[in-house]
């Protein structure tokens, strides 16, 4: 068995959608099983208002998590974020498999955190970033079903004066099998209220799960796709005024001076707003009048020295510190003295560029700030942090902020640093009203925090066998958590700069993985799949160089490489597999192999390219094989995988910033080009889960391997080595 | 006072006649469903039917609609019954969903235009973006729209 493959088939009614789970062999496919998933009449619900009603309480609530009404529905609370990652799904479905109550019959909305401050933490983390809602959660959500399962069972026992070890509870609905007896969840809610457990139920194995792994529709299907979904930047708020900002397009510059005449006799402006190192308009009625009235702005930056840096000094300059001591992450072996006594030595240089994470959604927030309350409607990856940020910046206590979170247009990484939270309030505080910002698409780019640039330099050696003996990798980027605020010891290696290279699974004796944080003026952050999206661009088409030069099938290589390791040859061969891995391809095409390991889950991907005389290269097929160890929704898993893939080939083929004069020259999409529908290639995503000790992440692990698979297809289809992104900046017209 | 039909609404709109009718939709008539993304016609993430046709609505300004009919996401259907928007839920298209409001009036549209689109037919015309990259799933939903206009 090789992998399950997730297709939908046409379905004869709305309701009800047929996901065929096929498991296919080396001699082909056959069907496993056919899940049947409930569509919109009979699946759990959210509101397209999805922030916590009220406080964040219901008078049904048999404990934060849980709120059941007389009618059996059943509330549950979301602790992290929904940025499309699915996982407002996943995590109310881990807490229905151990809760045995009925999916139909499931609300969910965002737990307040407020109340989470309230209750001493009584939600823990509230993030989404790392790939972590599921695989960090999966025990917790597991622990507040079975709890309150069991706290049913326990009310239920009381009330017939039965053994509680007699009851058992299926499809909300506790039942006393000796007697026959059986109460509804609904009739048992306000007794499990007050029900305290000795101690806490063990949780089910994954053995034992009942409900998941099931190919579930989303929940908040429904709402976007008739514009009832309410984002961040959909808050409505009574007497809400309207803010555009600029920021000072060199990070780290203060405004100078700013004159405000031309506004005089503009319709609507309510005032201009001078920060420290930004100018705000605030206008009535319409955004609009904000945005075009801040156009006709010129302000003044003191850009300091910051203004005179440019995207090529910056290379340069990383380049050059490529022969400078660097922290040690990995060091097996005598790489020094098994590089000289190679048979064949290999030496490249690979560079990636800075990128915007450029979500749908600007960047915006709304905040209500009154002397005692502040009301904050924002889609942030963190409300736990926007909570912390909002207090400091109002000077309010964290019990009187509200953050209500939205659906999030969009992550990826940039919503978790709050800082057009920290703007709102900071004209929320001159302007005395309610003030909803949104950034334009430019201030967007240019105001983000980027996707480091880095270079990574290889030395290799390969024996008599072609097989890498020695290999030495040392990298020069900056760092996220300087950006972040966050202190790490000087001593240790930031993990993001080594992430695809020091955690390669190759079986090579000695090797040695080192790394430089240079940073710049330029803010740089968390890019979904931080510092393996680009590193595994280089790692695996420098292993592609050694191959080819050695005669050795690419694939091939990494199998022999991979010896002893059945879950990394596992997605290996089923990419390589479904992919036609060797399959004969007309001239100008190739297929490109890489594989990875990113948030404890296993990704390969083959992808098969076409490059047409005059340069252009299309993406044909991408086939993806990716291990999360266990699964909660194939389908949101999969989902992932298409979107992961989608977001690193757009940065493969188009994406780079240049800066000029210390500032991001890209703006908007005519200049940061992103892959639409006609540039998309078919994917077919094979779920192989391996099981074992932890679960894996699904949002960011096959993000990686598309780089380097489409630079290796390239490859494989003229012979030009692509070293550097974006692709479209190498000319490989004629080169097929 | 421009006069526009808002999903079968009348609406009297007084405001400065350039601002563009995605800003009228969102912050005068309140509908938010219609998205900014760009602001310079290309994300198509604000796509709304203006007699009928496709448009960009960050990039048409009020004052040239006056007596123009226009449909929203809001408007497609009463209650979220369009085969494109039946066809999208079908598919489990939407991720974060944030264009995913301009991507089902694009492809309503087209299919009126193009009821039998061939998979080059869908990359000439629906030219959106999607940052989530629900490009797999769109392309099958729209198909599965036609068919499902057809029957």
């Amino acid at each position: 068995m090789h992998g399950t493959k997730l297709t939908s088939t046409p379905a004869p009614t709305l309701s009800r959608r047929h996901f065929i789970l096929t498991a296919a062999t080396a001699a082909g496919g056959f069907m496993i099983g056919i899940g049947i998933a409930p569509g919109a009449a009979d699946a759990a619900t959210v509101p397209g208002e999805p922030w916590a009603t009220g406080e964040g309480y219901s008078p049904n609530d048999i404990d934060a998590w849980i709120a059941i009404d007389p009618d059996d529905s059943i509330l549950i609370r979301y602790q992290r974020s929904e940025m499309g990652q699915g996982s407002m799904t996943a995590l109310p479905m881990i807490i229905t498999e151990e809760l045995q109550c009925d999916w139909a019959k499931v609300r969910i909305e965002y737990a307040s955190a407020n109340r989470n401050i309230r209750e001493k933490k009584v939600y823990g983390d509230m993030f989404s970033h790392g790939s972590v809602s599921v695989r960090q959660s999966q025990k917790r959500m597991q622990q507040v079903g079975a709890s309150a399962r069991e706290r049913l069972i326990a009310a239920a026992a009381a009330r017939w004066n039965v053994p509680a070890t007699e009851c058992t509870a299926a499809q909300s609905v506790v039942t006393h099998k000796p007697s026959g007896q059986s109460l509804r969840y609904g009739e048992l809610a306000a007794d499990a209220a007050k029900v305290q457990l000795a101690a806490e139920p063990a949780i089910k194995t994954p053995a034992q799960f009942t409900f998941i792994p099931k190919a579930m529709p989303r929940v908040d299907v429904v709402h976007k796709t008739d514009g009832s979904a309410k984002f961040g930047m959909d808050a409505q708020v009574p007497g809400m005024v309207f803010a555009a900002i600029t920021a000072c397009p060199v990070p780290g510059g203060k405004l100078k001076s700013v004159d405000e005449s031309v506004l005089n006799g503009a319709p609507g402006i309510i005032q201009v707003v001078k920060l420290d190192n930004a100018v705000a308009v605030v206008a009535t009625d319409t955004y609009w009048r904000a945005k075009r009235a801040l156009s006709r702005l010129q302000p003044v930056w003191d850009t300091g020295e910051a203004g005179k840096v440019d995207s090529e000094q910056l290379s340069k300059a990383y380049r050059a510190a490529l022969s400078e001591p660097m922290q040690t992450a990995r060091n097996d072996g005598n790489v020094d003295q098994a590089l000289s006594g190679g048979t064949k030595t290999f030496e490249a240089i690979y560079e990636t560029p800075y990128l915007s994470h450029s979500p749908m959604e600007p960047m915006n927030a709304t905040v209500n700030l009154q002397s005692d309350r502040l009301d904050v409607w924002v889609g942030t990856q963190d409300a736990g942090e926007a909570t912390e940020a909002a207090a400091k910046a109002s000077g309010l206590k964290e019990e009187q902020v509200y953050i209500h979170n939205g659906f999030i247009g969009g992550g990826f990484g940039r919503r978790d640093a709050n800082d057009e939270v920290k703007q709102a309030i900071a004209i929320a505080k001159v302007v005395q009203r309610p003030v909803k910002l949104v950034w334009t698409r430019e201030e967007d780019t240019r105001q983000d925090k980027l996707r480091p640039h880095a270079v990574v330099a290889f030395k290799a050696a390969t024996g008599v066998d072609g097989l890498p003996t020695a290999w030495s990798m040392r990298v020069v980027t900056s760092s996220i958590f300087n950006s972040v605020g966050v202190k790490f010891p000087p001593n240790k290696v930031e993990p993001m700069s080594v992430a695809g290279l020091a955690d390669n699974g190759y079986n090579v004796p000695n090797m040695r993985v080192e790394s430089l944080l240079k940073n710049t003026h330029l803010p740089v952050w968390f890019w979904r799949a931080p510092g393996i999206n680009q590193h595994n661009f280089a790692i695996e088409g420098f292993l592609d160089e050694m191959a080819v030069a050695n005669g050795i099938d690419p694939y091939q290589m990494r199998r022999k490489l991979l010896e002893g390791k059945p879950d990394w040859l596992k997605v290996l061969d089923t990419a390589a597999e479904k992919g036609d891995w060797g399959k004969p391809l007309p001239k100008g095409s190739g297929r490109g192999i890489a594989i990875c390991t990113d948030c404890d889950s296993l990704c390969a991907e083959v992808a098969e390219v076409t490059v047409k005389p005059d340069g252009q290269v299309k993406v044909n097929r991408v086939t993806v094989a990716l291990d999360t160890r266990y699964m909660v929704n194939p389908l949101t898993i999969a989902e992932q995988a298409e979107g992961s893939v989608i977001y690193n080939l757009t940065a493969a083929l188009f994406g780079k910033l240049t800066i000029k004069d210390g500032a991001v020259v890209q703006g908007n999409f005519d200049t940061y080009r992103m892959v639409r529908l006609a540039e998309a290639p078919k994917i077919d995503v094979y779920l192989v889960p391996s099981g074992g000790p932890k679960w894996g992440g699904a949002g960011e692990p096959a993000t990686a391997p598309i780089a380097a698979a489409v630079a290796n297809a390239i490859f494989a289809a003229t012979g030009k080595r692509i070293r550097s992104l974006p692709i479209s900046d190498h000319d490989l017209a004629g080169s097929a | 006072v421009i006069t526009i039909e808002v999903n079968g609404t009348s609406r009297q709109i007084n405001i400065e006649p350039d601002t563009p009718l995605l800003w009228v939709l969102r912050d005068v008539v309140g509908l938010t469903g219609t998205k900014f993304g760009c602001g310079i016609a290309q994300c198509g993430a604000c796509t709304v039917h203006i007699d009928g046709r496709p448009m960009r609505s960050c990039s048409v300004p009020i004052g040239a609609l006056d007596g123009a009919k226009i449909t929203t996401i809001e408007g497609l259907s009463p209650d979220n019954s369009h085969p494109v928007q039946r066809a999208w839920i079908a598919e489990d298209v939407p991720q974060c969903g944030y264009c995913q409001s301009g991507q089902i009036m694009a492809t309503a549209a087209f299919l009126k235009e193009v009821p039998n689109p061939t998979d080059a037919d869908i990359d000439a015309n629906i030219t959106n973006i999607c940052r989530c990259g629900t490009y797999e799933r769109l392309r099958r939903a729209i198909h599965r729209a036609a068919d499902m206009m057809k029957a």
